[in-house]
Order: structure tokens, then C-alpha cells, then sequence
């Protein structure tokens, strides 16, 4: 455990060595300001059309702190699609470039705990970047009173949907020797998972269309968005990441035996 | 402490070593001598655990590096080929993540880290980022964090490159210094480093061990008298041709002549003794001898002559 903890210590001291923490966080925290201030001119907008039609077809409820909220915090998974193979891209990469990746499988040290240690170096940063959001959504609850549940559901869902991506964008950093190439290749995969759901919109057969929906990494964030809970949808972004955590461990025992 | 039996790695499309064996006793320092590319790095990482052989064993104190990689590694401090250093961190920080992840307790790992620094002699630069660090200084951070926690067993990849003479000097110190506590495994192809600092050599070369022993050892036994040195008067074609047809000799060169004397160096086959043959060669054909000399070999020919050795078969 502390052999753990040493190593998501030095990574995120790295981040913050590098340019790279600060360079995610500003995009992360200005994109989102902006998606924030958008999502709420446009539902106040609404409100307003809505109020005139009220006038005529008598009042009408609506949720507008839970509108905002769910407007925001689904633009979050866009961002995060951009940003999530920056916090990645360099985990294995830059230990194999640099050698140091010796230092780690010599060292006293299970290859589980080296990759474990990894992924919550990615993981304790990306929810450094959740906790950002907490700002404009702290606005809301300053001057209204937003329903908790699908908030507190629309962050799970957030958080599984970025356990999947760091887990994904890590076994990719094993592959190459590049950041950049990390970089490109994890936003490349991540990319072909969105479009998934673009594909299964255009499917002819029902069944075709079930199986691309299933396999999208977007199409499961819908319910959480909505404050619906379902084990399905924790089950595949539960899955997802352990398979790339597997193929993680794999890829680093092929990395032993290839040298 | 160390027992290597039939090593065998075999890359994709290359067998970097084959069959290797040897052991390291307690408290010994084994040179582990070759030219590039003779499978030094490859022997040295598959006995830390970081790469699994194709075939063979090692054990370390008892321990399978296969079957208990975690206990071998613990008994092993590593400095690789290139010194695994991230360069971001100072020195301290760095040997401070090193001491964590091998497991040295909290409240010892000040302690350790003074220790090893001053080991190393590099206490003078414990708060500089490593990346701003001269190419020596690198190095000896590098064997500073192979020193961490105090591994009875030391492997050290090409320990003296890229340091100056004075550092290379007072690194192989440090090295003797170590050994009776530890059992260090040290791989170069300096010669000179292997004579000033073990006690045991093993040359390989091409992925196989063509000698084990001490230094002293191979010395004497190739010093018998398998290159000559000779000047004789007389035909020298045919004394050339003469000399090679006589059994143990393998070449005869002619390195220079004067006055009708010829100068010729003569190579034997190792650990024979053909001097007095080559004197009698020479009576016998009523040729005048004027001198013979056996030439002393450093380790730096016996080196050449036995990984040369197979092209010549
Ligand atoms: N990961 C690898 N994949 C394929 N071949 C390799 C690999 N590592 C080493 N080799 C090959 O195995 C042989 C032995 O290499 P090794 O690095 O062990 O030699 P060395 O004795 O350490 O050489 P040097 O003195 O240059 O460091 C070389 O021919 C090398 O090309
Ligand atoms: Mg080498």
C-alpha cells in the first residue's frame, strides 16, 4: 500500500512539475466556465419563453437548477474526452523513454501495485478536476435549490464514465515510447467509442442498433444525467475499465519479456 | 550467493545469451567482462527480475528470481546500464521516492538517504533537480539509489561511464569498499577496471562465457609463452613458412628486418609452451637465433584472444 501511494505521490508532484497540470486544468476549468455560462443563457432563455407561454396556457413547472446542472455536467464528458489522454499520455510512456521504468519492475514491487499505482496517480487528478466543477455548481446551490439526487447521480456517472478513459488511456501509454503518440492514439479510441453512438443512430436492424448502443461509452451516461441509477450502466463503465486495467498488467508483462 | 545455471534468452530474432552459467560467492566482486553487445545487460536484468529468461535459473540467496521475484528483488540494489533517474525531482526527493517504493521504514528513511549520499559523495548536491546535474553526478545518484536500504547483493550495469578519471577512481574504491558486506556483480569492458577491482572474472562474449577466473589466473595461464617474439637470420620466406607448419603455432608476422636479420612475433595456442620448439626449429635449419622473447600478455589481449577466438576456427 504505501509502495502505492509513493508512486501516485510522484506522478502527481510530475503533474505539477510539468506544464501538463496546469495546462489541463486551465483548459478544463475555462471550457467548462464557458459550457456553464451558455447552458445557463440558454435555459434562462427558456424560462423566459416559457413564462410568456404560461401566460397563455396557464403556469407550467420547470426545473431549471436541474436543467443547468444536467446541461453542464453532460458537456463535462466532452471536455473530459479532450482532456483525459493529456493526464495519461505520459504514465508509461515517459518511464519507458526516460529508463526509470527499470527502477520500478526491479524494485520490490508486484507489477499489480505499479499499475495500480498509475492509475490512481490519473484517477486522484481527475478528481481534482471534478472538484473544480463544484464551483458553478455551488453557484446554484447559493441561489437555488437544485434536487440532490441527480446531481449526486450525474457525478457517478461522471466518475465511472472517467475511470473507464484513464483506465483506457493508461494501457495505451504502455505502447509507446511517445507521449504525443499516447496522447493521439487514446483520444483516437476513446473518439471511435463515442461514435459508436453516432453509428447505432444510422443502424438499419434493431438488434444491430441495441449491441452499438451498448458498446457506446456515451449512450450510458443519459440515465445518470437524469438522476437514474442502473446497474447496467455502472456494470459496463465498471467493465470497461477493468478490461483495459487487464490488458494493462498484460501489456507490462510483455513489456518484461520483450525488454 | 548468486547461482546462474544455463541462461538462455532468446529475443524475436536474436539470442542474446545462451547457457550461461556461473555463481557469486558471499562477499566477492565478479567483472562480468565483454565486448558490446556479448549479453551483459541481458544476464544482468534477467537475474534483478526484469526481464524473464527463455530457459535456466537463477537463484539469489536461495530465492528463484522466477518463482519469488518479490524476495530476490529485495536482496538486490540495480544500477541499469542507464541510470533510471526522473529528472524533474532533486536528489533527495528522488532517492526519497526510491527508499519508499523499497519498502525502507518511515522512520529510517532520512537516516538511509544521508547514508547513501554520502556514499556516493553527492551530499554536496542533495537539493539540485537531477536534470541540471553533470553526467557524473547523474551516475553517482544512480548508484547512490542502487545502495538504498542496503541490498546484500549489488548489480551494477557499466558503473564507471561517463565519469572523469578521478570519479572512475573513487567509484571503484567505493565498489571494493563495498565488498566483503556485499556480493557485487559489476559489467564494463574496461579492462583496467576489471583487474583493480575483482576478484573473479567472467568473459563473455556473443552470448556465451568463454573464461572464468581471476584476473591473476587468466594472466598466468595465458602468460606461458603463446606470443613470441623472435629475430633470426635467414630466408625469411621460408622461415615464415616453416615456423607456421610446426605444430601450436597458429600465425607468424613479420614485424620488421635489418641487416638480414628479420624480426617476427609468433602466436601459439593458448597455454602451450612452444619456445623451446621455436629454438630448435631454428638450430635445426642452421638459421641464426639472436633473440627470443616471450611476450607478456595484458589482460586487454587475452581479452581479444579468447572473444576473437572463434573466427579464427
Ligand atoms: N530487447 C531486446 N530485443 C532484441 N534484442 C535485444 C534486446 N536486448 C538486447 N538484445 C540483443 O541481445 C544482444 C546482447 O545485448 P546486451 O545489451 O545484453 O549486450 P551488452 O553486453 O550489455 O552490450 P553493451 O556492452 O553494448 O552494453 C545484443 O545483440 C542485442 O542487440
Ligand atoms: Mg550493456
Amino acid at each position: 500500500m504505501r509502495n502505492i501511494l509513493a508512486i501516485i505521490e510522484r506522478e502527481l508532484r510530475a503533474y505539477f512539475i510539468s506544464p501538463v497540470a496546469y495546462v489541463v486544468l486551465t483548459i478544463f476549468v475555462f471550457l467548462s466556465g464557458l459550457f456553464f455560462r451558455s447552458i445557463l443563457a440558454q435555459v434562462l432563455q427558456m424560462g423566459l419563453m416559457s413564462q410568456l407561454q404560461a401566460q397563455q396556457l396557464g403556469p407550467r413547472a420547470m426545473d431549471m437548477p436541474g436543467m443547468i446542472t444536467r446541461g453542464f455536467l453532460s458537456t463535462m464528458s466532452v471536455i473530459l474526452l479532450f482532456v483525459m489522454p493529456m493526464l495519461t499520455m505520459g504514465l508509461f510512456s515517459e518511464e519507458k523513454k526516460r529508463g526509470t521504468i527499470e527502477l520500478l519492475l526491479t524494485a520490490p514491487l508486484t507489477d499489480l501495485q505499479v499499475v495500480l499505482g498509475k492509475f490512481f496517480a490519473g484517477v486522484t487528478f481527475f478528481l481534482i478536476l471534478l472538484l473544480t466543477t463544484w464551483i458553478p455548481t455551488g453557484f446554484l446551490y447559493l441561489y437555488s435549490s437544485p434536487a440532490s439526487g441527480p446531481i449526486l447521480t450525474a457525478y457517478l456517472g461522471l466518475l465511472l464514465y472517467g475511470l473507464a478513459l484513464i483506465a483506457i488511456g493508461l494501457f495505451i501509454s504502455t505502447l509507446t515510447e511517445n507521449q504525443i503518440i499516447a496522447a493521439v492514439l487514446s483520444f483516437g479510441t476513446i473518439m471511435v467509442l463515442w461514435l459508436v453512438d453516432v453509428l447505432a443512430n444510422n443502424a438499419d436492424s434493431t438488434t444491430g442498433k441495441a449491441v452499438l448502443t451498448y458498446l457506446s461509452i456515451i449512450s450510458h451516461l443519459d440515465d445518470f444525467m437524469k438522476g437514474v441509477l442502473s446497474t447496467s450502466h455502472i456494470i459496463f463503465y465498471m467493465s470497461l475499465m477493468l478490461v483495459a486495467l487487464f490488458l494493462t498488467y498484460r501489456s507490462i508483462d510483455s513489456l518484461r519479456w520483450r525488454g | 550467493m548468486i547461482t546462474v545455471e544455463n541462461l538462455t534468452k532468446r529475443f524475436a530474432r536474436k539470442t542474446a545469451i545462451e547457457s550461461v552459467s556461473f555463481q557469486v560467492e558471499k562477499g566477492e566482486i565478479l567483472g562480468f567482462l565483454g565486448p558490446n553487445g556479448a549479453g551483459k545487460t541481458t544476464t544482468m536484468r534477467i537475474i534483478t527480475g526484469f526481464m524473464p529468461a527463455s530457459d535456466g535459473t537463477v537463484r539469489v540467496d536461495g530465492f528463484d528470481v522466477f518463482e519469488n521475484p518479490i524476495d530476490v528483488r529485495r536482496r538486490i540494489g540495480y544500477l541499469p546500464e542507464n541510470p533510471p533517474l526522473y529528472l524533474e525531482m532533486t536528489v533527495v526527493g528522488y532517492l526519497r521516492f526510491v527508499a519508499k517504493i523499497k519498502g525502507v521504514p518511515k522512520e529510517k528513511i532520512d537516516l538511509e538517504i544521508q547514508r547513501v549520499m554520502e556514499r556516493a559523495s553527492i551530499t554536496d548536491v542533495q537539493e539540485r533537480i537531477i536534470a541540471k546535474l553533470s553526467k557524473g553526478y547523474k551516475q553517482r545518484v544512480g548508484v547512490a539509489q542502487a545502495l538504498i536500504g542496503d541490498p546484500p547483493v549489488l548489480i551494477l550495469d557499466e558503473p564507471t561511464i561517463g565519469l572523469d578519471p578521478k570519479q572512475i577512481h573513487e567509484v571503484r574504491e567505493l565498489i571494493k569498499d563495498l565488498a566483503g558486506n556485499h556480493t557485487v556483480v559489476l559489467s564494463t569492458h574496461i579492462l583496467p577496471e576489471v583487474e583493480q577491482t575483482c576478484n573473479r572474472v567472467v568473459i563473455i562474449d556473443r552470448g556465451k562465457i568463454v573464461a572464468v577466473d581471476t584476473p591473476q589466473n587468466l594472466r598466468f595461464q595465458l602468460q606461458g609463452a603463446e606470443r613470441v617474439f623472435m629475430e633470426i637470420q635467414g630466408p625469411a620466406p621460408e622461415i615464415t613458412s616453416k615456423l607456421k607448419a610446426m605444430p601450436g603455432v597458429i600465425d607468424v608476422h613479420t614485424v620488421g628486418s635489418n641487416d638480414g636479420r628479420h624480426r617476427f612475433q609468433i602466436e601459439g595456442e593458448l597455454k602451450k609452451d612452444i619456445r623451446s620448439d621455436l629454438a630448435r626449429a631454428v638450430v635445426q635449419n642452421g638459421w641464426g637465433l639472436y633473440e627470443l622473447q616471450s611476450v607478456t600478455m595484458s589482460l586487454e589481449d587475452i581479452f581479444l584472444k579468447l572473444t576473437t577466438a572463434e573466427e579464427r576456427e
